[in-house]
């Protein structure tokens, strides 16, 4: 076992600096990328705190909220960013998260905020996207989509993310009559993926005509890649919302930093990364606007959004329906 | 042969300690998840359709996947061409490749938009789905048709050249070497091959999801991600990695019982001629099998890297680093391998035919069931008591993933090492070399072919894998396969791309090193 621990010295040789306090940021994997919002927002924080911000990444948010809990109150974590709503209500039944004690700012949400524990920093909404030169007219609801032949991808309710958006959409938008909607959109999809990754990697390739994803996807497209091609299809029924947000843990032993990062979090610092970053909505609009791009973006007139306490029954409904309607 | 006693030395106590660090690794970590759980579990009934679908799935994609290997395998094995050695190591590439790269790479083929469809819609044909039961064995297929080739190929190579020159001057034709040769060497080496690749399918998950189609393609690993990620049911997890653990054993002890051990006798390490394939006939069929699997292998790994090459020229410094720390990963991963699975090989070989010799074996081949998830989990609950698991998420990761391809060094290694003691046994016992000796000596030029191989596969496959790594790593800590997925999380597809070649070539030039260099002087 020798070379074993030789090596474990050689890969393990990153420590963070002496003296300064630490905060420890729980987040999911892609935030934490280069390219994502987290090496900018750890710069901008740390000139403010004189701490150092040391971001550790599990999985997605499902896997964030699971580690978490297997960690429990030993958890070194100060702040756990990157639940959406439909994991909030869990995430405060297991007693983990204190409240954020933070008088909340104006927020640019579709949907008013008052959740005492956890605090959102960015949104979007759920959107079914597609090449609008090889699809001119997409289909306006989802009645129709199920209606045509458009092909689509999506993601697995139990191991995604946008995967359990599409469920709680279909649920919202249509009730008692979602079991309905996904028999007659069974024919329409092509697979159903483990990721966002997988499927819009697929939907690049053309293997389908439309694959679900968030209305800011065509932003990406548009400023990252000039290409002007993709667009989000506005649905009749009204939107989901993905609300994302971070809170305190409870057993932080860096509670007052922890506050202050949070507070932080909803000012220009934090929140001018996201757009580019994260290519999502920013929970307040920073200063200098959004970028350019954004405002070619569909906006949806109605947003939907089943509140957190009543989202986990919901969702063990809504899995039912979906697993008995797409295993015929 | 096996009857005769052999002198136990230090491989004996060696290859126990293996055994039982692969045993506490395994089971240690799932009794760790299991402690942890503290509700009994409980299936759902949606569970015994995934355990109904996996091994449906898992047993077509073996069967299937052996029966093409063996042609493949025996067309390799009798003809010589330039390039030859060069083409085995290529088409050993796919068996190494991140699920998704694969997944893409054959969607680039027989997906909707792929060369097969256009060229049949050209024709004027109806267009056909990858998407269902059939793209899951065929993506599996594709993963482990080349292991299949390789395993069957050893078996070929392992019989000894007087064998055929025998044959040659009986004048037996295709008929008696088949009934004589041949299938008493599958019989040894096809049960294996089958468990192996059973093994593989059964842990299955993005594979099957993304080309099954729906929610009917559910594998049992993806109903552990479900208890664990969706539900925080460990029980449940637990409960359902272990039933893993129980097919896995039902296929082992199935495979025992049919694998028949080859008796072949001693020869002289030539190199084999095969006078009886010399005919047209055989010649035109052995080429049309090996056209075809390099067709099928090939083509894909083509599409891939003309996606990757350019994204190769943009990629950002954090995928350099992350490439550097891949390598690094894998070759501590090598290490490991070998120093578990040799003395495990010396140790079964030397015990045989003892009940002992089995169990030490099954030890062995135990990770290959374990569930990724469960294990990262269950070492994720066993170290966060006495450190942080962020800090040696590399380490753990070039051990978890030592610990996964342990069950194919040992597949490589046992047969190897009791072919060399059923040779040469006999008269390194009357010279009384033992120990570093019989190892220096004897076993190793011996052996350097099986253990390149088997080094190559495991540097490879390390490199390859996501493995826990995804469940331990912070910012600083990415593998290349990880930041194949973050480039993806971040619709930075060209870029990823390019990460995704970059990760093909170089572990294909890892296995390459290390397979060549055990090949060097190894047929003189």
């Amino acid at each position: 076992m020798r070379p074993f621990l030789i090596a474990a010295g050689l890969l393990a040789g990153t420590s963070a600096s002496a003296d300064a306090p630490v905060l420890t940021v729980y987040t999911y994997d892609s935030f934490i990328a280069e390219w994502g919002p987290g090496p900018a927002i750890e710069t901008a924080f740390e000139e403010t705190c004189a701490c150092d911000l040391k971001f550790v990444a599990a999985g997605d948010g499902a896997a964030l909220l699971a580690r978490i809990r297997l960690e429990g109150e030993r958890s070194e974590a100060d702040i756990l960013l990157g639940l959406d709503t439909n994991l909030t209500a869990a995430a405060i039944e297991s007693g983990l998260f204190a409240p954020h004690n933070q008088s909340v700012p104006d927020l640019d949400l579709p949907v008013p905020w008052d959740d005492t524990t956890f605090l959102p920093y960015d949104w979007g909404y759920f959107a079914f996207i597609h090449d609008t030169t090889l699809l001119p007219d997409p289909p306006t609801d989802f009645r129709s989509l199920a209606d045509s032949d458009t092909t689509i991808i999506i993601q697995d309710p139990r191991s995604s993310t946008p995967g359990l958006g599409l469920l709680m959409w279909v649920k919202a938008a249509h009730g008692d009559d979602a079991p309905a909607i996904w028999q007659d959109l069974a024919d329409n999809i092509v697979t159903v993926t483990p990721g966002w990754s997988e499927a819009y990697g697929l939907f690049l390739e053309g293997e389908a005509d439309m694959v679900l994803s968030y209305t800011t996807s065509p932003a990406y497209h548009l400023i990252a890649e000039e290409d002007d091609t993709k667009a989000a299809a506005p649905f009749a029924e009204g939107h989901y919302l993905q609300v994302e947000v971070a809170g305190k843990l409870a057993n932080s032993d860096q509670p007052e930093l922890a506050e202050a990062f949070l507070a932080f979090m909803l000012t220009d610092g934090f929140q001018s990364v996201i757009p580019t970053t994260n290519w999502m909505y920013p929970a307040r609009t920073p200063e200098a606007g959004l970028p350019e791009g954004f405002s070619t973006l569909i906006q949806p007139e109605t947003a939907l959004l089943i509140p957190s306490d009543q989202a986990a029954r919901t969702r063990d409904e809504a899995l039912t329906e979906w697993q008995n309607a797409l295993a015929r | 042969m096996a009857e005769r006693a052999r002198p136990l030395g230090p491989a004996v106590p060696l290859g126990w300690a293996a055994a039982g660090f692969v045993a506490s690794l395994t089971l240690g970590t799932l009794l760790a998840v299991i402690w942890r759980a503290e509700v009994p579990a409980r299936l759902a009934p949606a569970d015994w359709a995934a355990i109904r679908f996996t091994v449906l799935q898992a047993s077509l994609s073996a069967v299937i996947s052996v029966a093409l290997a063996i042609p493949v395998a025996r067309a390799l094995a009798r003809r010589r061409f330039p390039g030859r050695g060069a083409l085995i190591t290529l088409l050993g590439a796919p068996f190494l490749l991140p699920v998704i790269v694969a997944i893409l790479g054959l969607l680039a083929v027989f997906g909707r938009a792929g060369i097969l469809n256009t060229a049949l819609t050209a024709l004027n044909l109806p267009p056909i789905s990858i998407y269902g039961l059939h793209g899951v064995v065929l993506a599996h297929v594709f993963f482990n048709l080349p292991l299949a080739v390789r395993l069957i190929l050893q078996g070929w190579l392992a019989i000894p050249a007087e064998r055929f020159r025998l044959a040659a001057s009986l004048n037996m034709g295709p008929a008696e070497i088949r009934r004589f040769l041949e299938t008493p060497m599958l019989r040894a080496t096809l049960p294996g091959a089958l468990m192996v690749i059973f093994l593989i399918c059964l842990t299955s998950f993005a594979i099957a999801l993304t080309l099954g189609g729906g929610p009917r393609a559910t594998t049992i690993e993806l109903a552990i991600y479900q208890a664990f990620s969706f539900e925080f049911d460990l029980g449940r997890a637990a409960l359902l990695a272990g039933i893993q653990f129980t097919l896995t054993g039902i296929a082992a002890l199935v495979a025992f019982r049919i694998a028949r051990p080859s008796d072949f006798g001693t020869g002289m390490d030539r190199v084999m001629d095969r006078w009886d394939a010399k005919t047209p006939v055989t010649r035109a069929i052995d080429t049309i099998w090996i056209a075809l699997a390099a067709l099928f292998l090939l083509v894909p790994l083509i599409m891939i890297a003309a996606n990757g090459i350019a994204g190769l020229t943009i990629l950002p410094s954090a995928v350099g680093w992350a490439a550097l720390r891949s390598i690094l990963v894998a070759l501590t991963s090598v290490t490991v391998t070998l120093a578990l699975a040799l003395p495990l090989a010396m140790a079964v070989t030397s015990l045989r035919p003892r009940g002992s010799s089995r169990l030490l074996e099954g030890c062995g081949y135990l990770s290959i069931a374990a569930s990724p998830l469960v294990l990262g989990t269950g070492l994720f609950v066993l170290l966060f008591p006495i450190a942080n698991p962020a800090t040696l998420a590399l380490p753990v990761t070039a051990c978890v993933n030592a610990l996964m391809t342990l069950p194919f060094a040992i597949r490589i290694l046992v047969p190897a090492v009791a072919e060399v003691e059923d040779r040469h046994g006999r008269l390194a016992d009357s010279l009384g070399m033992s120990g570093t000796a019989r190892l220096r000596w004897l076993l190793w030029p011996r052996l350097r072919r099986p253990i390149g191989f088997a080094a190559g596969l495991s540097a490879a496959l390390s490199m390859g894998d996501l493995g826990v790594i995804a469940l331990f790593a912070d910012a600083d800590q990415a593998t290349l396969p990880l930041q194949v997925f973050r480039l993806m999380s971040a619709y930075r597809m060209e870029e990823a791309a390019g990460a995704a070649l970059l990760l093909l070539i170089l572990s294909l030039a890892l296995f390459w090193a290390f397979d060549r260099g055990g090949r060097a002087n190894a047929a003189a």
